[in-house]
């Protein structure tokens, strides 16, 4: 079972980031003007563009009387990966990951609040290295906020994996395309940290119960981590107040 | 924290992609010295001394050394040894060791976990200061000079900053590479070869010796012996557009200038001729090869050709002997096999050899020949001042280097072992060349251990079955101490539907797993271990003494913990019902098979004991029946004993094993037992059961045993495992007892290795056992000395209910990556025992010569094999072409009207030729029928005694030796006990 080394004989990654490490975040609220939200995230090389449209009139059809509908759409770029690969809106992976999005932030936004109307949340992967639902969910998260929609509590997502370190096991946060290649099990959380609830949770591999725990932990923690820097975000951005800026990055 | 910095890279694949990753760099990385004020370093972080003490002559001031990559990947035994300390290893320098050899990687991060040695291995490429990118053109290996530079550079001011005194450790690169070399010396870093280095380092005898030869590119042609190796990259499209093979090299046992390749897409192996045919390959390591046109194809020759005994210096002698008797070729010819030559070398797979010193004829030399034990690796030329000393003793050395103009390889000492014939320096041979770990169990392992007092604790009895009052006895080979296994039988009340009788059976199997808990130092060292070697009057346990002789013994009259299973079964061997769990038992009896024997064969005897022994003894024959008549073999393997002298350790006596009934009986059990089990995990584990299966072998293997069988009269039937048994039973001889056992020795050489393998990795037709005729089999019955039953033990527990899985056990390619090792270690350890027996044959024959009757096993060109059943021993006879001459078609040797085939009982005398110390043979001689001027008389022996001394100075040693036992055919059978 102890694969490929993720961890070397100092303890650091394949990056050189520590096991219990964020890979960089940096983030732009209120990017587009013509959506009601939308936000710009970076973790590391995963880059992610989200816009949130409504709540605007539900089309009768999917009408709820007593909620409101989210709509959810993901989409990778074609130039997202290494490799330039024409992906089709709408293909499978697309729409599972559009299932999970859309679970996860069902799990915050104050649906009662909107009956018979309807929110839209796109959300377009312009770079992948690892970890794209997970920084989709966080950018969707953000660009709700940029809408003013109410929800519960911030919705993060982190994936956390296990390697080894002298056979003993060592679980890593926010996984890496590279690591996530490697072979070894990778668990994704969404959950509410500032509740501890837990919203969507999914794993690639089988890993046996004796260290689920341990993973588990940390990619709640990373969750913690990653809501403290995004809330930062939100605070810096609300405090520059309504005065028009556009192209200030905040890096944390 | 940390500042971040991506880079980019291009790779290919296929196509050219551009791969994007992140590279973090930090401000929070040590140095690691104690000399430094400035990293805010935590006591047990300080690896490298605040004041290093120089014991290189060159550099008198405290210096710290930064190694290239070179220096490790060639010196490694240089820093093995525990003379060079205060050692900073780079991270690219770890890097490309690792990338380059990951055995040396694995010794390299050995020495830097030794705290003793001062080694530190610096991030240099994460941390913000030393970090440097490849510039534009720059080649990889310039970059990564580079970077060591930087890093060494960085050191020198990093430690220089807030020194009180000035004095602080300066940096000394060690490279063997001129050009780094150069620049280094531009930019100000001290630096010098690890040549000059090691051999101005004062007061640590023979780490010049271990000084590894400087490499000769392949493109330096001065003198060259042999054709140049073919470059990894023209080898690649070689092997790519169809015109190279890569294989593996076998080196011929029996002529050094011969080999064999195998080679995918062929069914024969692709044979390697000569000096130029072999061009340096060694045996194991992974080769190019170019195949011949059709035409030039020739014949495995079948002469024994050995090295000639003195250094002939860089020049190939004749090969015209090897070539002549290869040559004739006729197309329809059935050996002629496919022929080729090396071109390159894909991977050397050498590792350290052991074997002894033959001192050059010029005194005060360095440059000596080393011939090592293992018949197939060719002589090595080292350098060592310390001849004399180690002329006498059994050294170990690692191979450097073939550079094109050496007739040998070139290597270096490691150390001695001991003096040539002490008894364990030879078993300390035994276990290095066949890779069997011996060193006594860490304090780690130790730790593990329950105290020496240890009883069973009340609430683990009360989760167990108790059957402490059940009649269990035991039946083990005399002076066995690790009882692993014991038995007991009982009749039930009640007939059965079909108005049978009823019996409970159990077989209690030492509960290991109790003690060898998951992922243990303990368990760990027993899985690497994988099984307990056996050599003559020395064991090599998996698990240390205390459990293996001790706590899991099932000692008779003790209390211990087993894992049972119990079957209810009736009069005529049919299992009714089978059940598993864990017990707790007090053996009644460990007895001998001896005293088991005599126990039911002594009327008188109607104690408990005796009337199990005797159900057990009778349904064991039903269960036997059974099993042959579904067509399990019955092979035979010679086996012999050895008497040993109580005090000095030395054989007396050697005789070939007896079996007796009680052997086969709880043999029979012993089987029930692992088919029991193997269907139960199979059935609950389809995935990660570990199971063992023997593979039928392949028509082609019987071809000669065939033929030789027919010339006796018999037409075997080797169709079926079925037909074979019923043709081999059928195959006797009136008069000739032994024939038939023979003839069950031969066809165990025929058969393939049993092995064990995870459920998972193969499909349910591949669990077949060819040799017990069982679709399912597994080994569950030897918990203290294999692993295999270790890991059985545990899956059978967790789908019992009784223990945890955990998750090792459950994941496949952990599963797979075990067998293999359990594969590898378990035939090592048969070697072993084998090469045990070997050396105490030549022990007692030392001081002996006896006249035996023997039988011919097979017949060679020059030698016909022999036999001697009396104490299992085999080996050539060697005959003068002069005299014989040999049928290739019929496998006969004729002489006059004499002839000699297979099967053929010959009386041979027997003694030991000790002129080469190294590989001292046992010398068959013929004496009956007797060929004038060739065999020896009976009436000759006592002067041979006499005469052998005389004979062994005149220079009359033919180039002949004693060819092993066919070691990698025979089959391992059965549960053998050992």
């Amino acid at each position: 079972m102890p694969g490929p080394d993720l961890l070397s004989s100092q303890g650091l990654r394949l990056d050189g980031r520590r096991p219990n490490e964020l890979r960089r975040i940096q983030c732009k609220l209120g990017v587009f003007t013509q959506p009601d939200g939308s936000a710009y995230l970076e973790q590391g090389n995963t880059k992610v563009l989200a816009a949130v449209y409504g709540p605007h009139q539900a089309s009768k059809s999917k009408c709820l009387q007593d909620s409101v509908v989210v709509n959810c759409q993901y989409s990778m770029a074609t130039f997202s990966t290494g490799e330039r690969k024409n992906r089709p809106r709408g293909d499978r992976k697309s729409q599972e990951m559009s299932m999970h999005l859309r679970q996860a932030l069902m799990a915050a936004i104050k649906t009662e609040l909107y009956p018979r109307s309807q929110i839209d949340i796109y959300v377009e992967v312009l770079q992948a290295d690892g970890g794209a639902y997970c920084t989709s969910v966080n950018a969707a998260t953000l660009a709700l906020i940029d809408a003013g929609i109410p929800i519960k509590a911030y919705v993060i997502a982190c994936t956390a994996s296990l390697a080894w370190k002298e056979g003993e096991p060592e679980p890593l946060v926010d996984v890496s395309h590279v690591e996530e290649a490697a072979g070894g099990v990778v668990l994704t959380v969404a959950s509410m940290p500032s509740t501890g609830a837990i919203g969507l949770i999914e794993m690639s591999h089988r890993l046996h119960m004796d260290y689920f725990d341990t993973v588990l932990s940390r990619a709640m923690q990373g969750c913690r981590d990653i809501e403290v820097i995004l809330d930062k975000a939100v605070r810096e951005h609300l405090a520059e107040g309504w005065t028009k800026s556009t192209d200030d990055v905040i890096t944390i | 924290m940390w500042t971040t910095k991506s880079f980019l890279t291009k790779t290919k694949r296929g196509n050219i992609i551009k791969i994007v990753r992140e590279h973090y760099l930090r401000d929070d990385l040590l140095c690691g010295s104690a000399a430094c004020n400035v990293c805010p370093h935590k006591d047990d972080e300080l690896v490298l001394d605040e004041k290093p003490e120089s014991i290189c002559m060159l550099f008198d001031y405290p210096h710290y050394l930064v190694l290239d990559t070179n220096v490790v990947l060639h010196q490694i035994d240089v820093l093995e040894e525990d003379a060079l300390k205060n050692v900073i290893i780079l991270q690219t320098v770890l890097e490309e060791v690792k990338h380059q050899n990951t055995a040396m990687f694995q010794r390299l991060l050995e020495i830097i976990n030794n705290k003793k040695r001062k080694f530190y291995s610096f991030v240099n490429e994460h941390h913000k200061d030393t970090y440097i990118e490849r510039e534009p053109g720059e080649k990889q290996n310039d970059r990564n000079d580079r970077a060591i530079r930087k890093a060494c550079a960085w050191y020198e001011t990093h430690l220089s900053i807030n020194s009180v005194d000035g004095k602080f450790p300066k940096i000394v690169l060690l490279t063997d590479d001129e050009n780094n070399r150069k620049i280094a010396v531009e930019e100000g870093i001290v630096c010098c070869t690890a040549k000059d280095y090691v051999e101005n380092v004062t007061g640590v005898i023979g780490l010049v010796d271990k000084l590894s030869k400087n490499v000769i590119p392949e493109t330096c042609s001065k003198d060259a012996l042999y054709p140049a190796h073919l470059t990894p990259s023209q080898i690649h499209e070689g092997i790519r557009n169809g015109k190279l093979y890569q294989g593996t090299y076998r080196a011929s046992r029996d002529n050094f200038l011969e080999g064999t390749a195998v080679v995918n897409g062929f069914e024969k192996p692709i044979l390697l001729q000569g000096h130029i045919g072999i061009n340096r390959a060694v045996d194991g390591d992974t080769i190019a090869v170019e195949i011949f046109p059709e035409e030039e194809w020739r014949r495995p020759s079948d002469i024994v050709l050995e090295d000639k005994a003195d250094d002939p210096g860089d020049q190939l002698e004749e090969e015209a002997v090897l070539l002549k008797v290869a040559k004739p070729v006729d197309k329809s010819d059935e050996e002629v096999t496919p022929t080729g030559k090396v071109v390159g070398i894909i991977r050397r797979k050498w590792r350290q050899y052991c074997g002894i010193l033959m001192r050059s004829k010029f005194p005060g030399a360095v440059r000596h020949l080393f011939t090592p034990a293992e018949k197939s690796i060719p002589r090595v030329r080292i350098e060592t001042r310390q001849s004399d000393v180690l002329a006498m003793q059994r050294i170990l050395v690692a191979l450097d280097s073939w550079p094109r103009n050496s007739r040998y390889p070139l290597g270096h000492f490691v150390r001695a072992l001991g003096p040539i014939g002490d008894k364990d320096a030879e078993n300390e041979v035994i276990l290095l060349e066949h890779d069997v770990p011996h060193a006594r169990f860490s304090e780690a392992v130790l730790a593990c251990l329950p105290p020496n007092d240890w009883t069973i604790p009340e609430e683990e009895i009360k989760k167990r079955v108790d059957l402490r009052s059940e009649c269990i006895c035991s039946v083990d080979p005399p002076g066995c101490t690790d009882i692993d296994d014991a038995l007991h039988a009982k009749a039930l009340p009640g007939k059965t539907g079909d108005g049978l009788k009823r019996y409970e059976v159990g077989v209690h199997i030492a509960d290991v797993t109790y003690f060898v808990r998951p992922n243990t130092a303990l368990d760990k060292e027993a899985a690497s271990r994988s099984t307990t070697v056996y050599l003559v009057g020395r064991r090599i346990d998996m698990v240390p003494d205390l459990l293996s002789s001790n706590l899991c013994s099932l000692r008779g009259g003790e209390e211990r913990l087993a894992f049972s299973c119990v079957w209810e079964i009736d009069e005529n061997a049919n299992i009714i019902h089978t059940k598993f769990h864990k017990s707790v038992i007090k053996s009644a009896a460990a007895m001998t098979y001896e005293e088991a024997q005599i126990a039911i064969d002594d009327k008188s005897r109607n104690d408990t004991v005796a009337s199990s022994l005797r159900i057990l003894n009778a349904l064991a024959k039903k269960l036997n029946r059974k099993r042959l008549d579904n067509g399990a073999l019955s092979l035979s393997s010679p086996e012999i004993r050895f008497q040993m002298d109580s005090e000095t350790h030395e054989p007396v006596e050697v005789a070939a094993k007896k079996i007796l009934e009680t052997n086969s009986m709880v043999e029979e059990f012993m089987l029930l037992a692992n088919i029991s089990v193997a269907e139960k995990l199979a059935a609950e584990f389809p995935q990660c059961a570990m199971l063992r299966r023997h593979p039928a072998p392949p028509p082609a293997n019987f071809a000669t045993f065939l033929k030789a069988a027919k010339q006796q009269g018999f037409d075997l039937d080797v169709s079926t495992n079925k037909a074979f048994s019923k043709s081999l039973d059928e195959a006797v001889i009136p008069g000739r007892p032994f024939f038939n056992t023979l003839l069950r020795i031969m066809a165990t050489r025929c058969m393939q290795q049993a092995q064990y393998f995870s459920s998972g990795s193969k499909t349910f037709e591949e669990y077949y056992h060819y040799g017990l005729a069982c679709p399912i089999y597994t080994h569950f019955t030897s918990p203290i000395r294999r692993y295999a039953d270790v890991i059985v033990h545990r899956l059978l527990a967790a789908c019992i209910g009784c223990d945890s899985t955990h998750a090792a056990l459950l994941d496949v390619h952990a599963a797979v990556k075990l067998c293999d090792n359990l594969n590898y270690r378990h035939r090592q350890a048969q070697y072993a025992g084998r090469a045990s027996v070997t050396m105490n044959t030549h022990i007692l024959f030392n001081k002996r010569v006896e006249v035996e009757s023997a039988s011919v096993l097979a017949v060679k060109r020059n030698a016909v094999h022999v036999l001697i059943p009396k104490y299992g021993l085999e080996g050539p006879l060697y005959l003068p072409s002069d005299k014989f001459s040999y049928n290739e078609e019929e496998h006969i040797q004729t002489c006059g009207d004499i002839v000699l085939k297979t099967f053929d009982e010959l009386t041979v005398r027997l003694s030991l030729d000790s002129t080469n110390l190294q590989h001292k043979k046992l010398v068959f001689e013929l004496v009956k029928p007797h060929i004038p001027g060739f065999s020896v008389d009976v009436m000759d022996v006592e002067e041979a005694k006499e005469s052998k001394k005389v004979e062994a100075n005149s220079k009359q040693t033919p180039d002949k030796k004693r060819k092993e036992p066919a070691l990698n055919k025979s089959a391992k059978k059965k549960s053998k006990k050992k």
